[in-house]
């Protein structure tokens, strides 16, 4: 690594004369204060980020270890599940498996940062550049974020969500809501709208809605749930045809199975469906940060590495606060390789910071190789304003399509190693090399592509006319079947919410679509 | 464009509800967890947490998965070394790849259960849930309230003979390493140098430089000792105490064990274990209880807790004795009018069959009115259980207490077997609906 001592700067404009905002490690308000100025200025005056407001927020270690298990908000309903992984991390934490992390930052506005007591001051303006401007401008500036979340009214959901929660528990029993929020945990990958736009968190809006739902609840009735079976005399075509119009009417096929239960569920009470779409609308919040992991840490990382060299080019800190950084700055993008007893994966942050300053590096200083694959910013002389752009209107999965580069691959030295289960071996698909670059790239976009993640399951058909029975359908892609054991375990709790019998089918989407394949598992009551 | 707030002083424990919840859903796993940890060890050595393992049963959270041992899976991976393109690499024998999942089994139950280490507390709680010495308060004469003093930490300032030594020493040590103090062996070593120099009788100019170098860096470094102090104010911490305030209620348990000759092994192994897990519980609810042991033979003694334990004592069998020890003791010492006074009595049932009478007649006349609670435990081995099946098959001894068991209500008589049975009979005797039996 090196400093930006290295680079090539105007030689007037930075003397060192200023004196160093802060020497040794305590910290106090004041030098946070002063730091966070002297941040600012080169975030916004220099770089030209578009933030949040901050709010900071001093924690002790044990708060964030709090913080940690409610999913790092800083308000969170009740659950078991919550006390567990409390009791996980703290146990990891007190025996030293794993240290806490330096910061959390919540997509908010205003955006809080908790940074904790007991880091040292170069820590404290670490976590400031990483977090207050780093996340924060991505979050703001993001497309998905923008497009499904509402940083503005976060925080007065949570709010809501707590106290709705624990209102319900007063009324119906504590038991009585978990049922209802573990069965909701479980289905909560299926929980998220993936092609329609979010709505808006209104919590005016909320009652509102619950009467609506109320009236179209009472014009569906007699249709959907009525017990006479008037259509006895009606051929099969003619129930065919209803079947079509009331499927249409419910929305079927429909992925976001949660939403499919709160809407249309026969046995659940209008509180149970509130629950499950605050689990919902918490799991849909969360969505476009899984999306981005990588950009969003690589952005974080890019921005605080970035103005840690300007406060010291410009002489804010001090010699030693630049070791400190350095040396913790390394650990975190250090990529332990694929044989190192270390290596669990490729490492966000690594890949994030490496793609970032490689950009940088072709904006400022291209090979023809560079201007040959990105001949739309190779030697553009602005790094900064390209990489804006990239935050702004990508993902993990595309900007890797779109930026990663022969040289950082060459740089990792990636390889494509292909595990088809069925076969003996493994196979070395590709690797960094001429003919393997693009392969290289398709491979590991699809490896950040939430779709090819995320399973593709969706309600296919109920059972309108018969015994209510629910279908799911698996779409098998790569050959990936569901793990039985959680189906046996997951199936309960759909059919907790639906009141009738759920079956699961898979389906082999390459043998052409419609044809049905064995069904997997299914559950009677 | 930013605020900072200090949420240090939020109130703590976010989570405690949180944690309660899992620790109730879990609660049956728990309490087995917690009773097999209690039989399969020792239990005087309870002190500090106790890490429980609980099968993940019903704590499990399951999500739609998919199968990672089926289908394909690419992946891109960094640090090639020597692999080419189209390098086909063998699959380590029987999966071991995928051997590090989560998996859930088929009966829901997780293939790696879930660790973690309750409080000492949470243990204990769990452990005598519903378990309390019965009637207790009833006579409770004289209720006043006493002070007593609780740990709560470390403060900068106290007494000196609350001075925290090694959390002082601690920080004495960090500081001086970190501002380098010199050590006493480093000025020791320069001043051999020095009187090593000087003591030769010709010195070269070198040398002499050498000496006032030397004399040079001596001063520096014992101008840093008096600069950086061996401790210094900053260091020093004072455990702190705080104030509680107690009822003070008064009661006695007594122990009595047979120890004689026609108590095996085992029989005083399931007793001992009996007593232990009843010195625990009383530990644990009371902490004014004073307990007394009494082992006998055809003599009976009051020993200490070590003494009643773990001594070995032979000899013939007359119960009487242990009850007028108790009977001396409670005079002597315990006036049943300003104490409460609890029993509990093992033995393997023998006794001289004269004594049966007479023990019957100390325990209705004198013992049993003054006793709040008295619980007899029978011991047999395994052996005797089995070829006396039943409850006709029973000793003299127990079938003198069953009497008294019909005209007292405050008498109580079990019998135990097999160290599994140590604890449930322990709950029934202490149960704590049987308060209301009782009174």
């Amino acid at each position: 690594m090196t400093t930006s001592k290295t680079r090539k700067k105007p030689p007037s404009s930075h003397k060192k004369t200023t004196p160093p905002i802060f020497e040794g490690a305590e910290w106090n308000y004041e030098k946070v204060d002063n730091c966070f100025q002297a941040i600012q200025k080169i975030a916004i005056d220099e770089m030209g980020l578009n933030v949040y407001p901050t709010q900071i927020e001093i924690i002790t270690s044990e708060q964030m270890l709090d913080a940690y298990s409610s999913v790092g908000m800083p308000l969170m309903y009740n659950h078991w599940s919550f006390g567990k992984s409390f009791l996980r991390d703290e146990s990891n934490y007190r025996k030293g498996f794993s240290g806490l992390a330096y910061e959390i930052v919540i997509n908010s506005n205003p955006c809080i940062c908790y940074i904790m007591e007991e880091n040292s001051m170069t820590m404290q303006t670490l976590v400031m550049a990483h977090a207050a401007f780093g996340h924060n401008h991505f979050f703001k500036n993001n497309h998905l974020f923008k497009q499904w979340t509402d940083a503005n009214a976060i925080l007065d959901y949570l709010q809501f969500a707590k106290n709705y929660i624990a209102k319900c528990e007063e009324r119906y029993g504590q038991k009585e809501v978990e049922r209802i929020l573990d069965s909701a945990h479980a289905l909560r990958d299926q929980g998220v709208d993936k092609f329609t736009r979010r709505q808006k968190l209104d919590v005016a809006a909320i009652r509102q809605r619950e009467l609506e739902r109320h009236e179209y609840e009472q014009s569906q009735y007699s249709e959907l749930w009525r017990t006479l079976p008037e259509t006895a005399s009606k051929d099969d075509e003619e129930i065919n045809l209803i079947e079509k119009s009331l499927a249409q009417k419910l929305g079927v096929p429909e992925s976001n199975l949660l939403y499919f239960l709160e809407k249309h569920s026969p046995v659940l009470e209008n509180w149970q469906r509130e629950i499950l779409r605050i689990v919902r609308s918490m799991a849909q919040y969360f969505y476009p940060q899984r999306q981005t992991k990588m950009m969003n840490e690589g952005c974080a990382c890019f921005v605080h590495y970035h103005i840690m060299n300007r406060l010291f080019d410009t002489g804010q800190i001090t010699e030693g606060a630049m070791l400190e950084f350095i040396d913790f700055h390394s650990r975190v993008i250090a990529q332990p390789d694929f044989d190192s007893q270390y290596y669990t994966g490729i490492n966000p942050y690594a890949l994030g910071f490496a793609m970032m300053k490689d950009i940088e590096r072709i904006c400022e200083n291209p090979t023809e190789e560079d201007r040959e694959w990105f001949p739309d910013f190779a030697g553009n002389g602005q790094a900064i304003k390209t990489l804006k752009e990239a935050w702004e209107n990508f993902r993990d999965e595309s900007f890797i399509l779109q930026y990663l580069s022969p040289h950082l691959m060459r740089e990792f030295r990636l390889f494509n190693l292909n595990d088809d289960k069925s076969r003996p071996f493994y196979l070395v698909n590709a690797i960094h090399n001429k003919q393997g670059y693009i392969a290289i790239r398709s491979a590991l976009a699809a490896q950040y592509s939430v779709a090819s993640l995320d399973l593709d399951i969706q309600v296919t058909n109920v059972d309108l006319h018969g015994n209510r029975a629910m279908t799911l359908t698996h779409n098998i892609t790569n050959g990936v079947t569901l793990d039985e054991k959680q189906i046996n375990l997951v199936i309960p709790h759909v059919q907790r919410l639906w009141g009738y019998d759920v079956s699961v089918k898979s389906i082999e989407a390459k043998t052409g679509g419609t044809t049905i394949g064995d069904v997997l598992k299914t559950h009677f009551t | 464009m930013m605020h900072i707030i200090d949420r240090r002083l939020n109130p703590k424990g976010k989570s405690l509800s949180n944690r309660q919840r899992f620790l109730n859903r879990a609660r049956t796993q728990i309490r087995k967890a917690v009773n097999d940890a209690i039989t399969n060890r020792k239990i005087s050595n309870t002190d500090g947490g106790e890490r429980i393992k609980i099968p993940s049963d019903g704590l499990y959270e399951p999500r739609f998965t998919g199968d990672a041992q089926k289908g394909i899976h690419d992946r891109v991976m960094p640090g090639n070394k020597d692999f080419m393109p189209g390098d086909k690499i063998n699959r380590p024998p029987s999966g071991g790849q995928g051997q590090g999942g989560h998996d859930a089994s088929e009966d829901g139950e997780g293939e790696d259960g879930f660790q973690f280490t309750l409080t000492r507390d949470e243990f204990l709680d769990i452990f005598f849930e519903n378990m309390a010495l019965p009637d207790f308060i009833k006579k409770s004469i004289k209720e006043e309230v006493t002070h007593e003093y609780s740990r709560a930490g470390y403060k900068r300032q106290g007494s000196p003979s609350n001075l925290n030594l090694k959390l002082t020493m601690r920080n004495s040590l960090a500081r001086r390493l970190c501002l380098r103090r010199p050590r006493t062996e480093e000025i020791m070593e320069l001043e051999e140098k020095i009187t090593a120099l000087r003591n030769k009788k010709t010195h070269t100019i070198k040398e002499q430089n050498k000496i006032i170098a030397l004399l040079e860096e001596l001063e520096v470094k014992k101008r840093r000792r008096k600069i950086v102090p061996y401790i210094d104010p900053l260091d020093v911490r004072y455990t702190s105490f705080t104030e509680i305030e107690k009822p003070n209620t008064h009661a006695v348990m007594f122990c009595l064990m047979d120890v004689s000759g026609s108590m095996g092994e085992t029989h005083k192994e399931l007793a001992k274990r009996f007593f232990m897990l009843l010195h625990l519980f009383l530990v644990r609810q009371y902490t004014k209880v004073d307990v007394i042991f009494i082992r006998h033979t055809h003599l009976a003694s009051e020993v200490d807790e070590e003494t009643f334990f773990h001594s070995r004592e032979t000899g013939g069998t007359i119960v009487s004795t242990a009850l007028e020890e108790m009977q001396k003791i409670i005079k002597d010492r315990y006036p049943p009018e300003d104490w409460n006074i609890y029993a509990a009595q093992a033995s393997d049932g023998d006794n001289l069959n004269s004594d049966n009478a007479h023990c019957q007649q100390l325990l209705t006349q004198d013992i049993l009115p003054m006793c709040q609670y008295f619980a007899y435990v029978e011991v047999w081995d395994s052996h005797e259980a089995e070829m006396f099946p039943g409850e006709g098959n029973a000793t003299r001894l127990w079938q003198a207490y069953e009497e008294l068991k019909l005209s007292h209500q405050n008498f109580a008589l079990k019998k135990v077997t097999r160290p599994e049975d140590i604890f449930p009979v322990l709950h029934d005797l202490f149960a704590k609906n049987k308060k209301s039996e009782v009174a």
